[in-house]
């Protein structure tokens, strides 16, 4: 009898993550990995920050850790400190408990988990998303039962943001779509607007009733500072209304095979936040119960810790820097030639 | 039970209405709220009973001890760094998690005709299984055992199949309905996908014999149905990592193909790490590869790969000689404690002389029991003695320690006395 499955065809390699699959297999001593999204440092290491290290010493070290299931939406301390660091100490969505947030598994969980309920509980059905996008952006949404569509982004011609383009399709958007936003550090083109053109996509967006959902996978990352890189979305929750924002800690704490991530889901009322809040265990229930412990445990040891908190953000910058260097480099090496 | 049903989609709001102003207020799942309840009592005497959960006699959450032995060696080893798994996951996890679920000399193994994929723990196995199968397989409908564990309707028709129940316990012997589940396994849908549970059944704590898993195979492999294992107490259930493995050995061994998803949450304390995996045994090494590449696009858009921690240590341990040694010695030891607080529940239980049969304590194996209380009953304990447990009569055999045996065994018989009708207390 033959297999049950004997038709089943042979699926290619994913783009970004195929593109380490043939590196990998790849015998030449000069290789260059510039494919998939890992910080490496001048030696082409991985790098596991100091201040994680010592966070996870200090875990395994404390004898009253237990390994019992976190709550559905994760652990509680960890998704207020990670609300905090995107939206601000001071933010008034917190302090008014406005915010639903659940600890996932890092960005992509994150951003599924969020597809997931938008297919559930919103009356549009169609997510923007900037072109050109992360390579998995379309496949999460759509296999949540979204469907996708393409707003200008980036101009080949300029290698620069096509601005009218945006809010041009924007504009011609049906109101209450989706839009995908990248908070900062663009991936894949590294083109970000201008703090005077979010304020411009922010009041267009708003006066269009589209639903913004951030996806910040780079805070920190891209000026060197976590609350400059966190402004776009601040002044859009700052505005009082509502945005989706997921957040992952793969890049800018290095945790990036620990699955750290959270889902934040900024409601107009405390009302409305705790109702959705316990929608959001029903859609995380069926598909994964509860998340991970350990990756979630170094984050806000370090994010509760002001000492430690302080060390994150100078590896960080440090971090930035480097690219920053690389990229100078690069443009002065090529200038050269 | 818990199902979740799906939800109708919000009417446009107006401007300045959240966007989800017609939300309702989602009821808390049943298990969680029992345990919010056991949170909130201030009785010193209260007992949760509910969730499935090891405790040592103490009362206290569990971490074995070569677990927290390899955590240290880990967070010590300067070498190792946090990429990115593979979507697949920790391919030496993998390898050594089939082992131990198929045999070390498991000819699919050697035939490299088993796809095994690290997933977030048992759960996450199941659904990515089961989307899967919505995707790839031409039959839609899943066989559940009645009853199961709560999440298992959730977790498959979440992947968009339609849920049927096989007749497996019987609630007025208290044991297996094994002509029930023969019947209704014998007029299923051909080729329709069955759950089975692995060994330890859940909720119930009873599993059939060796002699009726191998009829159960027959019957299976006749009529073209695809079994799909959920194995989460493999070493809980006999103490022998072997044993409780064989179900899933006799389907994996025949030839025939099948699904087993794994978890490392009670047999290695593993909990919150969520460790766990999926393994597809297929006909043949090429249709396993084409498979394989499959599961990455299901995977990929659902969290792109899975997290490195619990499968380090789950790794750790099997693939070191004294690590493995030390991990059975404490699983046994685990295993032992239940069956010792069963007897002692069924001893006191006699002593007491409570009306009825309470012999399924010691038959039933595992973690969990089906006390044979009625939904009164349960609601009596909680509400006079301060237990908490499922209100379909289900308990966690390792939330009881010995201490409290004799209070529980006070509650059942007080329990089982205050139902009587009145006319026999006479």
């Amino acid at each position: 009898m033959d297999s049950v499955f004997a038709s089943i065809v042979q699926a290619p390699e994913d783009p970004i993550l195929g593109v380490t699959v043939a590196y990998n297999k790849d015998p030449s001593p000069n290789k260059l990995n510039l494919g998939v999204g890992a910080y490496r440092t001048e030696e082409g290491k991985p790098l596991v920050l100091n201040v994680v290290r010592k966070a996870e010493q200090l875990l395994v070290n404390d004898q009253s850790r237990v390994k019992e299931y976190l709550p559905i939406l994760g652990l509680a301390e960890f998704n207020k400190l990670s609300a905090k660091l995107i939206l601000g100490d001071d933010s008034p969505a917190i302090q008014e408990n406005r915010v639903a947030t659940a600890q996932c598994l890092s960005g992509t969980g994150s951003l599924r988990v969020g597809a997931e309920f938008l297919a559930k509980h919103y009356h549009q059905r169609t997510i923007y998303i900037p072109q050109p996008s992360w390579g998995n952006h379309v496949k999460v949404f759509t296999m949540a039962g979204l469907s996708v569509k393409n707003y200008r982004y980036y101009d080949p011609t300029t290698r620069g943001l096509n601005f009218q383009g945006l809010l041009e399709d924007l504009g011609a958007a049906p109101a209450g779509a989706i839009v995908l936003l990248h908070a900062c550090a663009h991936n894949p083109t590294g083109v970000d607007p201008t703090v005077e053109q979010w304020e411009q996509i922010r009041q267009s967006m708003r006066s269009k009733g589209l639903l913004p959902f951030f996806d910040s996978a780079y805070q920190g990352f891209a000026s060197g500072s976590l609350d400059v890189d966190a402004q776009p979305v601040r002044t859009f929750v700052a505005d009082g209304g509502e945005c989706f924002i997921a957040q992952s800690y793969a890049k800018n704490m290095g945790l990036y095979g620990e699955r750290v991530g959270a889902l934040s889901i900024v409601c107009k009322a405390a009302d409305v936040a705790s109702r959705v809040e316990s929608q959001l265990k029903l859609v995380i229930r069926p598909m994964y119960s509860n998340p991970p412990i350990h990756g979630a445990s170094i984050a806000m040891t370090i994010l509760k810790n002001s000492d430690m908190y302080n060390e994150w953000k100078i590896e960080l910058k440090a971090m930035a820097d480097r690219i920053i260097s690389m990229r100078k480099q690069l443009f002065d090496a090529l200038s050269a030639k | 039970m818990e199902y979740l049903k799906p939800m109708e989609p919000t009417r446009i709001p107006s401007n300045g209405d959240s966007l989800f102003q017609d939300i309702t207020l989602a009821p808390d799942i049943p298990i969680y709220a029992t345990t919010a309840a056991y949170n909130k009592d201030p009785c010193p005497n209260k007992l949760h009973l509910g969730i499935g959960v090891y405790r040592t006699e103490e009362g206290k959450c569990h971490t074995f001890n070569v677990v927290k032995q390899v955590e240290q060696t880990l967070a010590n080893d300067l070498s190792a760094d946090k990429e990115y798994l593979p979507i697949t996951g920790m391919p030496e996890f993998n390898k050594l998690s089939a082992k131990l679920m198929f045999g070390s000399g498991s000819p699919a193994i050697k035939e490299s005709r088993v796809v095994t994929v690290q997933c977030v723990s048992g759960c996450l196995s199941l659904r990515v299984g089961a989307e899967f199968l919505a995707k790839h397989y031409h039959q839609h409908v899943v066989y559940l055992p009645e009853p199961t564990y709560g999440n298992h309707p959730n977790l498959i028709s979440a992947a968009g199949l339609t849920l049927k129940t096989y007749r497996y316990y019987d609630p007025k012997t208290l044991v297996l309905d094994f002509q029930g589940l023969l019947e209704d396994l014998g007029s299923a849908l051909t080729g329709a996908i069955v759950l089975f549970h692995a060994c330890g059944h859940n909720p119930t704590g009873v599993d059939p014999t060796c002699q009726q898993w191998e009829q159960i195979r027959q019957l299976v492999r006749q009529r073209g149905l695809l079994p799909f294992f959920d194995c989460a107490y493999q070493g809980l259930v006999s103490g022998n990592l072997d044993d409780d493995a064989q179900s899933i050995r006799m389907f994996g061994c025949d030839g025939g193909e099948c699904f087993v998803a794994q978890s490392y949450s009670k047999n290695m304390g593993l909990y919150g790490e969520r460790i766990g995996s999926l393994s597809i045994v297929c006909k043949t090494a090429d249709v396993a590869r084409r498979v394989e590449s499959q599961l990455k696009l299901i995977i990929r858009p659902l969290y792109s790969n899975p997290p490195i921690h619990g499968a380090a240590i789950v790794t750790a341990i099997l693939k070191d000689r004294d690590l493995y040694q030390k991990w059975t010695n404490e699983l046994k030891a685990m295993r032992d404690r239940l069956v010792q607080v069963r007897r002692q529940l069924y001893d006191s239980l006699c002593n007491k002389g409570t009306p009825g049969d309470w012999s399924h304590f010691i038959k039933q194996v595992g973690m969990y029991s089906f006390t044979g209380l009625n939904k009164d009953q349960v609601d009596f304990l909680t509400r006079e003695y301060h237990i908490y447990m499922s209100s379909d009569g289900r308990i966690n055999i390792g939330g009881l320690s010995s201490k409290a045996v004799p209070y529980f065994a006070d509650a059942i018989h007080d329990a089982v006395i205050s139902s009587l009708p009145s006319s026999t207390l006479a």
